[in-house]
């Protein structure tokens, strides 16, 4: 299997026979700020295109087809759009936390790109507790939305955000979890460990069916954590017009768009890694003939392709169901996610100590 | 005023929804109450579409005045026209021709099945589902295709005359209006597996906004919000006009009273608007369209009213003569002011977020509230 780890190498030892280590370090570092921020903006375009074309693929019209060919350019031409747009701040509003919102959002989306392996040998930073490093920054995410919805002065923003409140800590139970559900049996909360306990079957196979309800339950809470439709009551257009952003315009409102749809495809690729594998190609057991030509397929492809997929869903959810209430959203997660997820992670428990997993 | 909607008690909230908001379907301004997320307190507030459409009647001639109507509630403009031409007929006795009775009623119900089309995307889109919209629309614009070939318009027609019907069908209207029933029918399916089958649409549905058939009668309410409590209001049944009591259709009822039972109303009043096209659209009579009208029309002195049964109840027209070629005083009895008359009612101690479920199966319709 090919690797990326050698050009990585090239460029590192390049750096510290050229500069002395700190600035290499520093280097690095920047590079990878750098990295980030194109995947971050690129991961903008790309998904906000493919929304659009989803939903007016389910919706029987064509969607965004006229900027560039099939209307590629479209995220481009939005976001020069909102760079140029005013950005304004209410009268009444708290000004320091209402421009502070939109970046602590951004910043949280980027952070979260850290432990993500994206290919074999991609990773910008294979912490040991990875998992739980995406769990804990990922919560930082409801203090901006509370921010923006307490600091905008509007009392449409301010319930926006109540309920936004509510309902992030909430679903982060049943996500955490699902997670542990399938940490159980792996023993590691890195990355990289993750992904190679996989190289003879994905979790979702191996793990029987509890492995499947936490990867069902996994997708219900971050569809949820995403405050994304069925979920998406801190925006709930018809009900609080925009919720937490009604009163964001231009870029600022782009960072909270922009950081949403980043954080779709963190919480996706979390979940193409813990249950289909991360960039580990698709593995039978001891097929060795079968699982070397699944090799020759790149390992980004199989990371992308997966997370893709996931997104998919994610996308399809919003363009089919309508919006739940919020308390039943609440009852949903409280009455039913939680007592089952932690009966799902008992009986995961028990599997593994009995090793009855592939 | 502002100690009447409670706002004076510890924690309660007041939030304007509207007149410009997403969940109103036009300019409707709310005045809620809320305690948290729970309702208190819903006062509509209207004016902010008002054309004083009634006194704009009073210098219009009898033949003009019909094409004011089609601004009420433009989802109905056709039923509401026809509602006018009936008063009219009826003040001058004028036999109107079989032919013209059956267009009219092939055009109203068509024009109730776009307006329900319309009623269940947005709907739909209250409860936050945005496909449905666009496959509702599918359907409606194949209605309006209809329309526009044979009255020359797809919103406010404007097709109908005193004595008749403006022009004679389009060639076409038969096949087009055969080629739609068929297409509906192929694509009724998805209505019930999308959204009335959904668990999430049902749980926001099933037991909000319940209306008894008592509070129905007691507010004035009619269509399918009275129906969707139990309450027999067909005028089509019970008042017949023009060929209806020769027709086969059921009238329908719900009895839950609530959102899901005025939705169930709906949907299925479709299917019985399609029954009643299906009888009629192969047997349309020879001879002609409209009856011999005086070019200039007076109506005997005296009261007149009739009422029609539109797609959001019924609709009453109340005009009083002096003898003259325009009306002393014309009166709507509009079913939009009576429904939303007990949003008050229904929505105290509810959600916000049901709210909009509950303006959404009253199938409001604003310009028709204020006239």
């Amino acid at each position: 299997m090919w690797s990326l780890q050698k050009i990585a190498n090239t460029i590192h030892e390049w750096l510290n026979t050229t500069f002395n280590s700190t600035i290499a370090t520093t280097i690095e570092m920047v590079i990878a700020g750098v990295a980030v921020i194109t995947l971050f903006a690129l991961l903008g375009l790309v998904l906000v295109l493919m929304e659009r074309r989803i939903a007016a693929w389910m919706q029987i019209r064509l969607g965004p087809n006229r900027v560039g060919p099939q209307g590629l350019l479209q995220s481009m031409a939005d976001t020069i759009k909102l760079l140029v747009k005013e950005g304004l701040t209410p009268n009444g509003a708290d000004k320091f936390l209402f421009n502070l919102a939109p970046f602590i959002a951004m910043i949280v989306a980027m952070l979260l790109m850290a432990p993500i392996a994206f290919a074999k040998d991609f990773q910008l930073w294979d912490l040991n507790i990875g998992v739980l490093y995406i769990s804990s920054v990922s919560s930082i995410m409801v203090i901006s939305i509370l921010m923006a919805g307490w600091s905008s002065n509007n009392k449409y923003s301010l319930m926006g955000a109540m309920r936004s409140g509510a309902q992030i800590v909430s679903y982060e139970l049943s996500a955490g979890l699902a997670i542990l559900t399938i940490i159980v049996p792996i023993g590691s909360l890195q990355f990289s460990e993750i992904v190679q306990s996989q190289v003879n079957g994905w979790w979702i196979f191996k793990g029987h069916i509890p492995a499947i309800i936490a990867f069902v339950i996994f997708m219900i809470a971050v569809t949820a954590e995403t405050n994304r439709a069925p979920f998406d009551l801190a925006e709930a257009e018809s009900e609080l017009t925009a919720g937490f952003h009604t009163e964001y315009s231009g870029m600022k409102f782009a960072l909270f768009f922009l950081s949403e749809y980043v954080n779709v495809f963190i919480v996706c690729a979390v979940g193409a890694t813990l249950f289909l594998g991360g960039w580990m190609p698709f593995h039978i057991g001891h097929w060795e003939s079968f699982n070397h030509m699944m090799d020759y397929i790149p390992s980004s492809v199989w990371f992308f392709g997966k997370t893709f997929a996931l997104i998919f869903l994610i996308m399809w959810f919003r363009w089919t169901f309508p919006r739940l209430r919020i308390d039943q959203l609440l009852n949903l997660e409280w009455k039913y996610l939680l007592p089952i997820s932690m009966f799902n992670l008992l009986l995961m428990t028990a599997l593994a100590i009995l090793g009855w997993y592939f | 005023m502002v100690e009447a909607l409670g706002s004076t008690q510890e924690g309660n909230l007041i939030i304007n929804v509207g007149p410009q908001h997403p969940a109103t379907h036009g300019v409707l301004h709310l005045v809620i109450t809320l305690n948290g997320e729970t309702i208190v307190h819903v006062e509509p507030h209207l004016g902010y579409i008002h054309r004083s459409i009634e006194k704009m009647c009073e210098s219009l001639t009898y033949r003009q005045f019909i094409y004011v109507t089609s601004r009420m509630d433009y989802l109905s403009s056709h039923i509401n026209n026809h509602a006018c031409a009936l008063t009219v007929e009826k003040g001058m006795q004028i036999e109107v021709p079989a032919r013209a009775q059956v267009i009219r009623i092939l055009m109203d119900e068509l024009t109730r099945i776009a307006s329900h089309e319309l009623w269940w995307g947005a709907m739909a889109m209250d409860l936050g589902a945005f496909t449905p919209f666009f496959h509702a629309f599918r359907e409606r614009e194949s209605i309006n295709d209809i329309m526009e070939e044979t009255c020359g318009a797809r919103l406010t027609m404007n097709y109908i005359v005193p004595g008749g019907v403006m022009q004679d069908i389009h060639p076409n209207f038969q096949n087009r209006v055969k080629a739609f029933l068929k297409m509906y029918k192929s694509k009724i399916h998805e209505y019930d597996e999308m959204v009335t089958g959904n668990i999430i649409f049902q749980n926001r549905m099933k037991n909000i906004g319940v209306l008894s058939a008592e509070d129905a009668i007691s507010y004035g309410c009619t269509g399918p919000t009275a129906r969707g409590s139990g309450v027999s209001s067909d005028i089509r049944k019970i008042y017949p006009y023009e060929i209806y009591n020769q027709l086969d259709f059921d009238e329908v009822l719900e009895h839950g009273g609530d959102s899901f039972s005025r939705y169930m109303v709906r949907i299925r009043e479709m299917q019985e608007s399609i029954k009643i096209i299906e009888q009629l659209i192969d047997h349309i009579p020879e001879g002609d369209f409209q009856a011999k009208t005086k070019a200039v029309l007076k109506l005997p002195k005296g009261e007149f009213y009739t009422r029609v049964e539109t797609a959001r109840g019924e609709l009453g027209v109340y005009i009083v003569s002096e003898g003259g070629t325009t009306p002393y005083r014309i009166k709507f009895r509009s079913p939009g002011f009576s429904n939303l008359s007990v949003l008050n009612h229904i929505a105290r101690g509810s959600k916000l977020g049901d709210l909009v479920a509950m303006m959404g199966t009253l199938d409001l319709v604003i310009p028709d509230i204020d006239r």
